[in-house]
């Protein structure tokens, strides 16, 4: 068993931030990641981090901002932390080198983004993302920070007490990918989910391929919530075979989007009559979809975003890296073709819930970055949000986590503060397949495997789940036949595309609970066909399947239990933003098998002021 | 063939036998029955996939290189076939990844962003390194042979071992260090444009190991710091914001034995670059500027 004070699960902005903080507390902290740290997703973020640093703008702008851009449903603690650490931490980036580009008297350069009232959106060319995640992990070899890489985290170390409010998490089990040992990870203080998006929960895609939400997998197995699942943001404009992002820029400059008859699609059917292709994302991607289901998409399935007629000089001046894009990852050439463009997952807004210091409700459990939920993103997110939200609290819960006292958090976790119960009609029972569900294969849902006595130390906290993290693999490594996890991983991100995109209807929402059961039943007979403990992808990419599993459900539940249009959440039977009744965050427990849907109040009430709901119009 | 296989023929075979003895039985039998239908089931996807071949004719045709340490049958070094459906903008990652989830799901291999920016999946694909996701199918000739990049230690089909490569780039002291930060934890430092674009190229590097991969001086002499981590150096030597001081201490690191001076400029890494740095060209402005650096102590 290794040992540590702190473990930090997952190795991208926020995971690079909060070992660092964790170390500065005087920690010894470990980085235990599945990729190596540089080939984590952070590295494809390109706009930017928006931070208050110039004159003329100021925290509480940004955390207005932010606040309508969620649609009013972030919390308002969780917004301040973010707008008023931002500056501090963005120059910190720029203290350790981080390449910014600049302006012409020297200092870092801003530019404008959607949604924001002030230029405050901080980059470093088109590759602010490459920037940063790269000047992290010089900070991380400078300091001597312990990496695990390539070493893949299946589950918490948590106690098992009846109620996930008095649990408490004593480190980590995890596989190394090239031996294939199995190993527990104790942690003396805490541990630091930082895994990221669950792009791969769909099958069109910016995220990359490593993104399986495994680290929100892992804790709302372990009891806590999952918190506004519903909320995926889609970018409209990705390239079809990959699911590489096209910059909005492109219409910016005046790009126009085509069908397969060759109108122009935004005003010809009269999605956006004023604003046209610079309609907001969401409007822009259903627009594309309705002409793709209505038949009139190119090869039933994409768009044109035509850009030649701005001229090669206009291009290769402004939109260069776009022509390459286009060129390296769709065989396009955009001077000479108009690109194939869909809409395609961005972001997760939901997550883990945490307070504003990072802190989930099971004791010495964090979680930070993109899988988190603090609520700084409500029902939408801002461009130029998620970065800052990575460094921020990637610091915090580090730093939280080594023992720093941050005050007491606002937000509370679990069913601690107010809450109601929360109902939603499905075809199917959500959950385990049996519950309570003691197979191998599911990870368990049963807690107490040994049939109840609770472990009394930590170690044996961590070697309990050692034991049941061994006994699921060997049951994946020997069964001989069943199911591969890439077919039920393909039905699932093809059904979850189909009904639960930026189009939601309740038949659709229904029909997907009803093939994630279907799915969730194969998933009991899958079995790894690589027999080799050498670098067993097959196995790494059946253990991700599971957690698909859950985070797809997930979703689905949220997006049919809340009948209301509001930020990224678009239902067809219910058109209007609907503040009597959903001023509140969806959450999802997973009850041991049996998920309970429940709600808490979003907190409007800021330092100064309460933010008082506005429509949400540009 | 340049692919190095970890191990020589003997101590392979020696250590299989012990692992032998220390797997169950039991264990043992369920691995070669499942070996066996593995066997089988690959025989027949091999037959669907060459029957197909040859009706379809807008199938790639892909050999792909196979190893595997303690699997029988692949501790030899092997290549194997796969035809996989084309598509417009398919990408050798493409076609890697459709022959895993189609034909057979131990083929394995690193990969994750899609676009050329985690550097996972550089290999050597007809005979040159390149990043299989910006690699267009359309652009190379069939059969398109996929290899793990030469030079480092094969760990499983298309997976090397880069440890060597990140202790070389970790050699350098590769984080930035300066005597005179502001004061205030809110004022920046100031970088003029111009020094920001002359750095700019070289921080575009994604760590993928295709330059050292490529480098003749870098198989030769294990110790040379290599185009990748040299540029790194350059990053920072380059970056005003630094100082003086620290240049010249850069400078001196870069300047040893297996530093700067073991590159015979050929220019394969500046070739095989996946993110166009000029790599030959920073490493001959660091002896340049090492020259100039001792001229002034002289
Ligand atoms: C194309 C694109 C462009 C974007 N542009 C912007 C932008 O301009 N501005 C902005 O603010 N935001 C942007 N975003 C969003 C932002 O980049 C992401 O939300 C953010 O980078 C996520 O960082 P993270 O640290 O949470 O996760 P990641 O960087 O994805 O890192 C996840 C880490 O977790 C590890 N991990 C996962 N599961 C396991 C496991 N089971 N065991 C061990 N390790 C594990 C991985 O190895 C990895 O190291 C963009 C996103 C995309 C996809
Ligand atoms: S310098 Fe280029 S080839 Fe070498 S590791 Fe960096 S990106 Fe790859
Ligand atoms: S998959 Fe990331 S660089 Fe190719």
């Amino acid at each position: 068993m290794y040992e540590h004070d702190v473990i930090v699960v997952g190795a991208g902005g926020a995971g690079l931030r909060a070992a660092i903080a964790a170390q500065e507390e005087g920690a010894d902290v470990a980085i235990v990641s599945k990729l190596h740290p540089v080939r984590s997703h952070t590295g494809a973020a390109e706009g930017g981090i928006n931070a208050a640093l110039r004159e003329g703008d100021s925290w509480e702008d940004h955390a207005y901002d932010t606040m309508k851009g969620s649609d009013y449903l972030g919390d308002a603690p969780a917004i301040e932390t973010l707008c008023q650490d931002s500056p501090k931490e963005t120059i910190q980036l720029e203290h350790w080198g981080m390449a910014f580009s600049r302006d012409d008297d020297g200092r870092v350069s801003q530019r404008p983004f959607g949604g924001l009232s002030f230029p405050r959106t901080t980059y470093a060319g088109a590759e602010t993302g490459h920037q940063l995640l790269h000047t992290m992990y010089e900070q991380l070899v400078k300091r001597g920070i312990k990496v695990y890489d390539e070493w893949y985290v299946l589950n918490l170390a948590v106690s098992d007490e009846e109620v996930p409010e008095e649990r408490s998490c004593h480190g980590i089990v995890a596989y190394d990918i090239q031996s294939g040992e199995v190993s527990g990870f104790r942690a003396r203080n805490g541990v630091i989910l930082a895994t990221g998006g669950p792009g791969q929960v769909f099958d069109h895609t910016t995220n990359a391929v490593a993104n399986t939400g495994d680290g929100v997998a892992m804790a709302y197995r372990a009891g806590v919530p999952m918190e506004d699942m519903e909320f995926i943001q889609f970018h409209p404009t990705t390239l079809p075979s990959t699911g590489v992002l096209i910059t909005e820029g492109v219409r910016g400059e005046g790009g126009i989007l085509y069908n397969e008859n060759g109108e122009r699609l935004m005003f010809e059917y009269g999605y956006a009559n004023n604003a046209g292709e610079l309609a907001s994302r969401d409007v822009v991607s259903r627009a594309e979809l309705t002409e793709i289901n209505a038949g009139r998409g190119i090869e039933d399935e994409y768009v044109h975003l035509d850009m030649r007629h701005l001229g090669e000089e206009r291009i290769i001046d402004r939109l260069e890296n776009i022509v390459h894009l286009s060129e390296d990852f769709e065989g396009v050439d955009p001077l000479e073709e108009p690109m194939p463009v869909k809409p395609g997952q961005h972001y997760a807004m939901g997550g883990v819930e945490t307070d504003e210091n990072g802190e989930t409700c099971i004791t010495g459990l964090y979680a930070a970055g993109e899988c988190a939920c603090a609520s700084v993103h409500g029902s939408n997110r801002l461009g130029g949000n998620a970065l800052p939200e990575l460094i921020v609290f990637g610091r915090r819960a580090g730093a939280h986590a080594a023992g720093k006292d941050l005050g007491t958090a606002e937000i509370t976790t679990g069913k601690r503060g107010e809450w109601e119960a929360g109902e939603v009609d499905t075809p199917v029972a959500p959950g385990a397949v049996r519950s309570p569900d003691d197979s191998a294969v599911a990870d368990g849902g049963e807690r107490a495997a040994d049939g109840g006595t609770m472990a009394a130390t930590g170690d044996e906290v961590v070697t309990r789940a050692v034991d049941a993290e061994n006994r699921r693999i060997d049951h994946l490594m020997t069964k001989e036949d069943g199911v591969q996890h890439a077919e039920i991983r393909s039905e699932v991100q093809k059904s979850m595309t189909r009904h639960v995109n930026v189009f939601r209807e309740k038949e659709g929402l229904k029909q997907a609970l009803v093939d994630l059961r279907e799915a969730r039943e194969r998933y009991t007979d899958v079995y790894v066909n690589d027999p080799s403990r050498t670098y067993n992808t097959d196995l790494i990419q059946t253990i991700e399947t599971r957690n698909i599993l859950d985070l797809a459900e997930a979703i689905t539940l949220g997006a049919l239990a809340r009948d209301e249009f509001r930020g990224a959440h678009w239902r067809k039977e219910h058109q209007e933003r609907d503040d009597e009744n959903w001023l509140k965050h969806t959450m999802l427990s997973w009850n041991e098998g049996s998920p309970e849907l429940w709600y808490k109040p979003v907190i409007l009430e800021g330092e100064n002021k309460t933010y008082e709901p506005k429509i949400r119009s540009y | 063939m340049s692919t190095q296989v970890p191990e020589t023929q003997e101590t392979e075979e020696s250590e299989a036998e012990t692992e032998t003895e220390s797997v169950p039985v039991a264990q043992q039998r369920r691995q070669q029955r499942k070996a066996d239908r593995r066997e089988r089931v690959e025989e027949r996807e091999r037959e669907r996939t060459e029957e197909e071949a040859a009706s379809d004719e807008n199938r790639y045709h892909l050999k792909v290189f196979r190893y595997d340490p303690e699997v029988e049958g692949k501790q030899e070094p092997r290549f194997d076939e796969f035809h996989v459906p084309y598509h417009k903008g398919m990408t050798v990652l493409d076609a890697l990844m459709y022959a895993r989830d189609h034909f057979d799901s131990s083929l394995t291999f690193r990969h994750s962003c899609r676009q050329a920016i985690c550097g996972s999946d550089a290999m050597f694909v007809n005979g040159r390194q390149r990043l299989c996701c910006k690699t267009q199918l359309s652009d190379l000739e069939e059969p398109v042979r996929v290899e793990p990049l030469p030079h480092q230690e094969v760990v499983k089909d298309l997976v090397v071992d880069m440890e060597h490569f990140y202790d070389q780039m970790e050699a350098v002291e590769p984080f930035f260090q300066t005597n005179d930060l502001p004061d205030g934890e809110l004022d920046e430092q100031r970088q003029t444009r111009e020094n920001r674009e002359k750095v700019k190229m070289s921080t575009r590097c994604i760590w993928c190991g295709a330059c050292m991969s490529s480098c003749n001086i870098a198989a030769g002499d294990n110790e040379y710091l290599g185009p990748a981590a040299i540029n790194k150096a350059y990053r920072f030597a380059m970056d005003e914001r630094e100082g003086s001081d620290m240049k010249e201490h850069r400078l001196r690191i870069l300047e040893q034995e297996h530093g700067v001076w073991r590159c015979q400029t050929q220019f394969s890494c500046t070739e095989v670059c996946p993110k166009d740095i000029p790599l030959t060209a920073h490493i001959q402005e660091l002896k340049r500027e090492a020259v100039k650096n001792n001229l002034k102590f002289w």
